[in-house]
């Protein structure tokens, strides 16, 4: 006899994680890589200010948004702040995630009362509804969205959402509810080479290149 | 203040380390026992709570002898081992604790009664008895003194 | 054949009086997590039923579970248990053996078939039935022949109700538990590497005064009164947990203090068990509380369940190479697509290609 919750567990901390990780690492390697190798043309003007400095200036000024920025789509930019700030804290500090990080990369640090956590988790989760409402009731963005922009949205909220029934067992036994949230995680994994969540990496290279190019010229970026 | 010979060792020095550990669930259980305390005065009707069914650490125990306090008496049977039958310091309110011949814990018990039944003679062993005394009176018959 | 005398006969034949049958019967109605006004239904069950016969049948084990239930000199709750139930076979504790022994067990399902209930401790080699045998009869045969009269079988231990350690990878005997061979008769698991022995007993003395359909199990086969709610939802560090004050060591101070040990590989949250509230060695300790986290062992398959000490947090499997692999294949793919797309680049401007805004809406 065996126990089904269970054997989904292990499956999810075994060859689950196994096909998640190689998936995803191999696929941000291949279009990092990739990017990286496509290279830009070449500038051939003199240069009026620092590419280099600006560019990286740039990684950070960008973090805040521009003047008007914020009356212009107040709900994109907050939702989009508290989303991830919350989703950071609701990974970062809990203590099985800790545990986790600690397995991958021998780091570990300090972890949060539950309460915060529970709190970080609900404010990304009501932040993920207000964007997909922008989402549907903006016209412009309504014309833009994609399937893609629809998947990552649902697959960012299944690990919160199954994370908070998990752990404080709001309904389900409480092993099938555990390996549910890892495997939702494992999805987040696995599409994340293949949609725009590649950003979380690439943010940091658009902003450089947008930064250095403009920082070439001597403009403001 | 104390010396090597008076520090507790062994199992009670074990108890000492383990009277810091407390659930919480004192309080809920010193409230069930008032309002079967009350149940008793008003309508005669006997409770008894099984503290082996809750989580009841070391530190709960201590709550609740502090609470109840000790009372004016206190009985020990001894069959199966030993246990022991007080009433505290709330009468009304007795503890029953079961323990096996080695001294090991099989159950304990707060009950909310007049009277508790282990005390009261048992029927079965009143005639079993009888018979005894019966058979003791006939081998002494002979006998003055 | 002598008629068995029921258990307060037997008690007073050894002198013990009718309090020491209340102060058992209080005793066994805690253990049975029944409520303490059901102590003289309990009572009234033990006065007027017959003792049932049991066969009790060892196999592939370690008796941790036979020690368990016996552990003791003087008469304890477990062993009066067993002047309650009439215990016609058990090859560990009998003093007959070989043909005697096997003709004790025939004799007691003979006289008693249809009513004798049947403990089994121990998984049942089913790869080679030769692996384990008793008297030269086969596990797999005295189980299927034995089990033909029962009334039920309770089969104790994860060995038993699971497969327990010989059922784990690379399972060389091809173990296997009762349920995976008896699926005819109703089958009781108490599993535990070994079960708690007031558990095991309680389980079979509420078989005995109220019968087997007064204990509701779950879906593995569990009495829910012993394996309803899981070490987590009872653990006395669970404050720790909640406020993220985890040990990170066996000897650290976190360690000391006496906190959370989910990162020390604690499978509390997984697993379903009264240890947390029982405890062992009536009521003085598990190992939560003496600094080591669960392992996981009323469980199937917990002895492959990712290692005793990864948390459940922890990816189980050999993920190292298989990034390292990634890293090394996602790179190289990466390079040869920038290439790809550099010679493309190249060949579109020498062929002075145009690019125009529908270009931008193709995929490729």
């Amino acid at each position: 006899m065996n126990n089904p919750y269970f054997d989904l567990l292990m499956w999810a901390r075994g060859p689950g994680f196994d096909i998640a990780l190689t998936i995803m690492i191999g696929g941000i390697l291949l279009r990092v890589v990739e990017i990286v190798v496509l290279g830009r043309k070449k500038d051939f003007s003199k240069a009026k200010g620092s590419p280099i400095g600006q560019g990286i200036k740039t990684i950070f000024t960008r973090s805040v948004p521009r003047k008007g920025a914020m009356k212009e789509a107040p709900v994109t930019y907050i939702g989009g702040y508290v989303f991830h700030i919350g989703f950071a804290i609701a990974f970062l500090f809990l203590g099985a995630h800790i545990a986790l990080v600690t397995e991958l990369i021998g780091l570990s640090w300090p972890a949060a009362n539950k309460a915060l956590i529970e709190t970080a988790t609900a404010a990304s989760v009501i932040a993920l509804i207000a964007l997909a409402w922008t989402r549907v009731k903006d016209p412009v963005r309504r014309a833009l969205t994609r399937f893609d922009d629809w998947l990552v949205l649902v697959i960012s909220g299944l690990p919160l959402v199954s994370g908070y029934i998990a752990v404080n067992q709001i309904f389900g036994d409480p092993t099938l509810m555990m390996a549910l949230h890892i495997l939702s995680a494992e999805l987040l994994m696995i599409a994340f080479p293949f949609t725009k969540l590649m950003h979380a990496v690439t943010f940091a290279m658009a902003r450089y290149y947008n930064g250095s190019i403009q920082g070439r010229k001597g403009a403001e970026s | 203040m104390s010396t090597n010979a008076e520090k507790p060792h062994g199992r009670e020095a074990l108890d000492a380390l383990k009277s810091h550990i407390s659930t919480g669930n004192a309080r809920p259980v010193l409230h069930e026992i008032h309002a079967a305390l009350e149940t008793l005065l008003a309508t005669g009707t006997p409770a008894t709570i099984d503290l082996g069914a809750i989580p009841f650490a070391p530190g709960d125990e201590r709550l609740l002898d502090e609470v109840l306090g000790k009372g004016e008496l206190s009985a020990t049977l001894t069959v199966l081992g030993t246990s022991h039958v007080e009433e505290t310091g709330i009468p009304g309110v007795w503890r029953i604790d079961h323990f096996d011949q080695n001294g090991e814990t099989l159950s304990r018990f707060v009950e909310v009664t007049f009277l508790p039944e282990i005390l009261k003679t048992q029927r079965a062993d009143a005639e079993a008895g009888l018979a005894r005394l019966a058979a003791r009176l006939e081998e002494h018959d002979g006998r003055t003194h | 054949m002598a008629v068995k005398p029921l258990l307060p006969d037997l008690m007073k034949a050894h002198g013990i009086s009718r309090r020491g049958f209340l102060k058992y019967c209080a005793t066994l109605t805690s253990a049975m997590a029944l409520p303490p006004i059901l102590a003289p239904k309990v009572a009234h069950a033990l006065e007027t039923t017959t003792r049932p016969s049991v066969i009790w049948l060892s196999f592939q084990e370690c008796t941790g579970c036979t020690e368990a239930i016996t552990r003791s000199h003087a008469p304890t709750i477990e062993d009066l248990i067993f002047n309650v139930i009439s215990l016609d076979y058990h090859h560990t504790l009998q003093a007959a053996s070989g043909d005697a022994a096997e003709h004790a067990r025939e004799q007691a399902m003979k006289d008693n078939w249809g009513n004798y209930l049947v403990v089994v401790d121990g998984s049942i080699p089913i790869g080679n039935p030769g692996f384990s045998t008793i008297a030269g009869i086969s596990n797999l045969d005295m189980l299927k022949e034995t089990a033909e009269g029962a009334a039920a079988i309770v089969a104790v231990g994860t060995c038993a109700a699971y497969g327990g350690i010989p059922h784990a990878n690379p399972n060389p005997t091809g173990a296997v538990s009762v349920s995976d061979i008896i699926t005819d008769k109703p089958i009781i698991n108490v599993p535990g590497c070994p079960p708690i022995p007031i558990v095991m007993t309680s389980v079979l003395a509420q078989f005995l005064t109220f019968g087997l359909d007064s204990i509701e199990v779950d879906k593995l086969g569990r009495p829910k009164a012993f394996f309803g709610e899981t070490i987590h939802d009872r653990c006395y560090r669970r404050p720790f947990y909640d406020k993220g004050m985890f040990a990170e060591g066996f000897d650290d101070e976190g360690a000391r203090e006496g906190w959370c040990l989910y990162k020390l590989g604690c499978k509390g949250p997984t697993t379903r068990s009264v240890c947390a509230t029982v405890k062992w060695n009536g009521g003085t300790s598990f190992p939560i509380q003496s600094g080591h986290g669960c392992l996981g062992c009323t469980e199937p398959d917990f002895w492959d369940n990712g290692g005793f000490y990864k948390p459940l947090s922890v990816p189980a499997g050999e993920y190292r190479k298989l990034g390292l692999a990634a890293v090394a294949g996602g790179a190289a793919l990466g390079v040869a697509g920038g290439a790809v797309g550099r010679a493309n680049k190249a060949r579109a401007a020498r062929a002075h290609e145009t690019v125009d805004a529908h270009d931008l809406e193709k995929k490729s």
